[in-house]
């Protein structure tokens, strides 16, 4: 055990053509092939080096490694072959639904076999009466509401990459989406789990009756990138699509009052399906690349978005109206068409984009801090920019604190990109000191591993080692990601967006 | 502190220091738990003692949380409270209702001195349960002291954390068997702005059905009860929303204060159906698919059923197997909540590699076994 997730370890660092362990990583590979064609006849398995790279990363391109192969898990059966035949051999598994993270954490090990659920996306079952949806871990996010939608139903949390993320590596992340205020996360709105662990044994975590006896595994399931176990089957709940949604666009000339009236909101008891906000120099970007209307002028820009019956929204919008005013809004816009409600949110939805065409490069920072640490952290970003001698234009998700600086910077100028990280660094680190957290959606993987040291204590990671230990004894299932060892803090880098390109340039960021 | 917020943050918000007072109560729970962990003694974690009858056996010495006491923060804005965890609930939920929030999965007290640590522990949620979420669904993060005395931090008081896993969630309804909750951060709500009640007669297999398909459709129901002929429907929202829900829905409306006292009631378990308890028999709490037939159930007749038929209550003997066999045939499971009989499992027991899981994890937590031990399960 020790000595695979060692070299495993090693792995992240090495170069795949190192000559030394090359014969070693052919020998390894022979074997398992063949037994995983005497054990699972059928199962598909890459092992060429031009069919496994397009699995060498995952939406953080920065982090590439070769696995020693790919299998193409189509049933539950397969997959507990494989990890069966995995752990027989001490090789770390790294699963992978489509391969859209942000921080890494489907990353290979050089060591380790990648295990793709991506063709296991069966709708298996939708249910209308019990408002449930029984799918397979490879089920695009999109297609669950799409499949319920002539049900009038829909599966709420709303990742922006859901045109092509699964319901499996939404688990693994637990992922929110721009509605989770109102409607939750993941562990919100996930009632089973069926997964494999790493010895083969299949569980069911949750059911379809609410609070299942034992300790509540489902909600630590959730959320582990990966390294618990490996989802075959999942239950989500449906909830009734809202009738109508209305979007009020209020701009501010003062970032410290735009945050405010964000306080405001909240604690007039309002909670918005959405609540977003920009910043000036992120308005402007956007502006410039979609034409969305949007205030260039102002210091920051918060678009808040009611639903629900037509009652209940034009009540709220009402309300909202008024407070945006009275809390010093400098101008308020309110969408009077489903058309207009989308040119609002287009520019949102493409800052990123927008970012990209700013600068060769920029780095995308995931905090989480209190709502009334927002206007107090645009500054201190704003002090950091002279600082770093970097500019850092806002978005975020103001309703729950969610931050993205994105630091523009260029690549090609090895002392930016490295001006850029400490940049980056300091920015998670306020988030921590303001009583937030250094990720609060795109999740650790590799990629702020190194954060996790300044969060939790030595003590609470060891912890988290031991609750991993109770699902994956023997330490295979994505080692090494999420929580760093005592013994290094490593600094992994971060997601470098190269020429201000995505891996995935079709699909929206925000 | 980073130099950048030095000079930006308002004093108000930086880090409160801990109050010298309350630091000490810490150190003698941290002592009692280390002398406990060398000596192989075990302690029986207890606030008030309301919910002293709920679970499986109580083995130890109390440990009373009621000093480590206090609302730790509390802002409105941030739709978060921090308390410690001997907090009376009562006390919390003042605060809240005064700033016109609430704890949205209502939890229930069973006693005037209902702790906050103890409705973390057990998880126990009211009628709002299918509709705001249960008590873990509200949990944003917990500091605990472990079964060797170590005080760790998880989860945090921000609604988007995926740093780190989930332990918070994981300790909410662990009965005590992983920690000794300390600082407790949950989520609260906004109180809806209005709010109806209304009642139809009609049987369990209707109610049943009607309430699945309205679920369904956006309606703003956030409890349902039925018994003995008559379901019983609370509507919160909007006012608007409300109005209009309550023509859609029709039914008889029940008046102010006699709404809030019945669900209140039931909340607590007040009513003649809970208090009327059959001689020898066990009050069993059976969770099933909300879509559960009544009549695959026994005693359709007398059942009580909450949470939109995801709930449901009945006396029976203690050592009745066809309460638990049926309940898990259906795809749910059962519980001897109240009045249970000894001997017989208080809950529903686990597949193998999931019990596997539970006692790897209590080894992880509390390896000597200090905490509640089999309170929940044998060997845990």
């Amino acid at each position: 055990m020790a000595d695979s997730s060692d070299l495993a370890n090693e792995g992240v660092l090495k170069d795949y053509d190192e000559s030394t362990t090359r014969a070693l990583r052919t020998r390894v590979i022979d074997a398992f092939a063949q037994e995983l064609r005497r054990d699972i006849p059928g199962c598909t398995l890459l092992t060429d080096k031009e069919d496994v790279a397009p699995y060498e990363c995952d939406g953080l391109a920065a982090y590439r490694q070769l696995p020693l192969g790919v299998v193409l898990a189509e049933s539950e059966a397969e997959v507990q072959g494989v990890l069966r035949l995995c752990a027989r051999h001490g090789i770390p598994v790294v699963p992978r639904g489509a391969g859209t993270g942000l921080s890494g954490g489907a990353m290979p090990l050089r060591e380790g076999v990648v295990l793709s659920l991506a063709r296991m996306r069966k709708i298996i079952d939708v249910d209308p009466y019990a408002r449930t949806a029984t799918l397979q871990p490879g089920v695009r996010n999109l297609a669950i509401s799409e499949a319920a939608a002539p049900y009038g139903l829909y599966y709420a949390p709303d990742p922006s990459s859901q045109i092509a993320c699964t319901i499996g590596g939404n688990i693994a992340e637990n992922s929110g989406g721009v509605h989770c205020l109102k409607y939750g996360l993941t562990v919100n709105n996930v009632v089973r789990v069926r997964a494999v662990t790493m010895d083969g044994e299949i569980c069911e975590f949750g059911s379809l009756a609410p609070d299942a006896p034992g300790l509540d595994l489902l909600a630590v399931l959730i959320g582990s990138e990966g390294m618990f176990a490996i989802v075959t089957e999942v239950t989500v709940r449906l909830i009734p699509k809202p009738q109508v949604a209305q979007v009020v666009m209020a701009s501010f000339d003062d970032v410290e009052v735009g945050g405010a009236a964000v306080a405001a909101i909240i604690a007039a008891g309002i909670i918005p399906a959405g609540l977003e906000m920009l910043d000036r120099a992120a308005a402007q970007a956007v502006e410039e690349f979609v034409h969305a209307g949007y205030d260039t002028e102002a210091a920051s820009i918060l678009l808040c978005e009611s639903d629900g019956t037509p009652e209940e929204v034009a009540e709220e919008i009402e309300r909202l109206t008024s407070l945006l005013v009275e809390r010093g809004a400098t101008r308020v816009e309110i969408s009077t068409s489903e058309a207009e409600r989308l040119r609002f949110w287009s520019g949102r939805k493409n800052a990123f984009p927008a970012a990209g065409r700013l600068s060769p490069d920029y780095y995308c920072m995931d905090g989480t801090v209190p709502r009334r640490a927002i206007g107090p952290l645009l500054l201190c970003i704003g002090k950091m920019e002279e600082r770093y001698q970097l500019r850092c234009i806002n978005v975020f998700h103001a309703g729950d604190g969610n931050m993205h600086p994105l630091i523009l910077f260029n690549g090609n100028d090895r002392a930016e990109w490295l001006r850029a990280e400490e940049f980056g660094a300091a920015i998670l680190e306020a988030c921590v000191e303001l009583g937030g957290t250094v990720t609060g959606e795109h999740g650790i993987g590799v990629e702020k591993i190194n954060s996790m040291c300044v969060q939790f204590s030595a003590g609470e990671r060891d912890m988290f080692f031991a609750v991993k230990h109770a699902f994956d004894p023997q330490r295979l299932l994505n080692p090494d990601k999420g929580i760093p060892t005592r013994a290094r803090c490593a600094e992994y880098g971060r997601l470098h967006v190269r020429g201000g390109l995505l891996p995935h340039p079709d699909i929206p960021r925000f | 502190m980073n130099e950048f917020i030095a000079d930006s943050m308002p004093a108000e918000i930086r880090t409160q220091t801990l109050d010298p007072r309350i630091e000490t109560v810490l150190e003698e729970f941290k002592t009692k738990i280390e002398e406990a962990c060398d000596r192989g003694h075990r302690l029986c974690i207890r606030g008030s003692g309301s919910k002293d009858w709920y679970g499986a056996t109580r083995a130890g010495e109390v440990l009373d949380t009621r000093a480590y006491r206090g609302v730790v923060s509390y802002d409105p804005a941030e739709l978060v409270i921090t308390a410690r965890s001997g907090t009376p609930l009562a006390e919390i939920e003042q605060l809240l209702s005064s700033h016109h929030q609430m704890l949205a999965f209502e939890p229930p007290h069973f006693g005037l001195g209902a702790t906050l640590g103890g409705c973390i522990a057990t998880g126990l949620a009211g009628p709002r349960r299918m509709s705001a979420g249960a008590v873990r669904d509200f949990l944003l993060g917990a500091s605990i002291l472990t079964g060797r005395g170590e005080f760790l931090r998880f989860g945090g008081q921000v609604m988007k954390n995926v740093a780190g896993y989930d332990v918070a969630r994981l300790i909410a309804g662990s009965l005590g068997t992983l920690g000794l909750l300390m600082d407790i951060s949950v989520k609260v709500l906004p109180k809806p702005s209005a709010s109806a009640t209304l009642r139809q007669e009609m049987s369990a297999c209707d109610a049943v059905r009607k309430l699945n398909e309205w679920a369904g459709r956006p309606l703003p129901i956030t409890a349902s009860s039925w018994h003995a002929g008559v379901l019983t429907i609370r509507l919160e929202g909007a006012s608007a929303a409300v109005r209009t829900a309550c023509a859609t829905l029709g039914g008889e409306a029940l008046q102010q204060p006699a709404a809030t006292m019945y669900w209140h009631s039931l909340r607590e378990q007040s009513n003649a159906f809970f208090q009327k308890v059959p001689a020898d028999a066990a009050l069993w709490r059976l969770c099933v698919p909300s879509t559960t037939e009544p009549a695959v159930l026994r005693d359709v007749d007398f059942q009580f059923i909450e949470w939109g038929g995801s709930q449901r209550w009945l006396f029976a003997a203690g050592d009745d197997d066809s309460v638990r066999r049926d309940a898990v045939a259906a795809g749910g499971h059962a519980t001897q909540f109240r009045h249970a009989k000894n001997g017989v499992d208080v809950f529903t027991a686990l597949s193998p590699p999931i019990a596997a899981i539970h006692k790897r994890l209590k080894t992880a937590f509390d390896p000597a076994g200090v905490f509640n031990h089999g309170r929940m399960f044998a060997g845990i």
